[in-house]
């Protein structure tokens, strides 16, 4: 399986994200710049954290015209697996692979320590290894984390199983519903304000975040055995 | 021609830092302050004599980049 972690202008968590790819499922990891225009050759593409372009405008607002978004587009509509974390998932947001919007913490304060997440959605790419319900313990490092989707979506949401987690205790940032990730309807996109790459071992706090890197390895074989199985039938 | 664009957080969404500033109003004794809101303001310069054609254009600027609708309102006005 081939990681790409794509690498924006202000990427702060790229180095972050390769380590653990390296580190919990030891697979071909590559580092993919904002201009790239082909990300065939890659199975995931995790968008890392950091402050794309400065965060100047809004944040993740500049990151989404970069050349490999298009790709990015393409990869998701192909069924790719696509993680954003912190920054990467306001560039999900802004580029509308994922709905919502990511605002100031209503306390306006950045907001960096470890929070508790419930697992609530099983069914994607990056949770499968995870019990419904697990409570997991993974940092926070952000000053606009406060996801705010409308009255509407949010049913929609509901409705359609798409918030991933939630915050357990204390809300961070006032986001609503205490969502702290949500995924696109076929559960492929995934993205989130916490930082499951600075999860991966106890040393560094948690471990709880390698889950989420097993999780796509799990859903790339299970892909990559129903699709021979298929091409079997085919035949 | 000139542009200037104002892009605002929606009545219906939280704006912290526009408490913030109230909070602080309301420290130095102006209590006469109701809501605050904190917003964006913009100048571009657009290289065009056609009205018509420019507010179209920044219309799509507002939309595709300069204001994210899910959460904010943008209105411009154009000079010259």
């Amino acid at each position: 399986m081939k990681f790409a972690v794509l690498v924006f202008p202000g990427s702060n968590c790229d180095i972050d994200c390769y380590k653990a790819v390296e580190d919990t499922v030891g697979q071909s990891v590559d580092y993919v710049f904002h201009t790239a225009t082909d990300l065939s050759a890659y199975d995931a593409i995790l968008v890392p954290g950091g402050f794309s372009y400065g965060d100047y405008l809004r944040c993740g607002a500049i990151a989404q015209f970069a050349p490999v978004m298009a790709e990015v587009h393409k990869a998701a509509e192909a069924g790719k697996f696509i993680l954003g974390i912190c920054n990467g998932f306001q560039i999900l947001t802004e580029s509308g692979l994922l709905p919502g919007a990511l605002i100031r913490n209503n306390s306006l304060k950045f907001r960096c320590h470890q929070v508790e997440l419930v697992v609530e959605n099983t069914n994607t790419s990056f949770t499968n290894a995870y019990k419904q319900g697990d409570v997991i313990d993974i940092p926070i490092a952000h000053g606009e984390g406060n996801y705010f989707v409308d009255d509407e979506t949010l049913a929609k949401l509901k409705a359609n199983n798409q918030i991933v987690f939630r915050y357990a205790g204390d809300n961070p940032n006032g986001s609503v519903d205490n969502i702290a990730g949500v995924c696109n309807e076929a559960g492929n996109v995934v993205g989130m304000m916490p930082h499951p790459e600075r999860a991966v071992k106890d040393i560094l706090g948690s471990a709880d975040g390698v889950k989420m890197f097993t999780s796509v390895l799990n859903a790339f074989l299970t892909q990559a055995k129903s699709g021979a199985a298929s091409s079997a039938r085919a035949n | 021609m000139k542009a200037k664009v104002y892009v605002t957080i929606k009545q219906n969404v939280l704006d912290p830092q526009g408490n913030a500033v109230q909070g602080a109003l309301h420290t130095l004794g102006f209590n006469e302050v109701g809501k605050v809101r904190i917003g964006k303001y913009l100048e571009l310069e657009l290289d065009t004599n056609d009205r018509a054609q420019a507010e179209e254009k920044l219309k799509v600027m507002c939309e595709k980049l300069l204001a994210n609708t899910v959460v904010e309102d943008y209105r411009f006005e154009l000079e010259g």
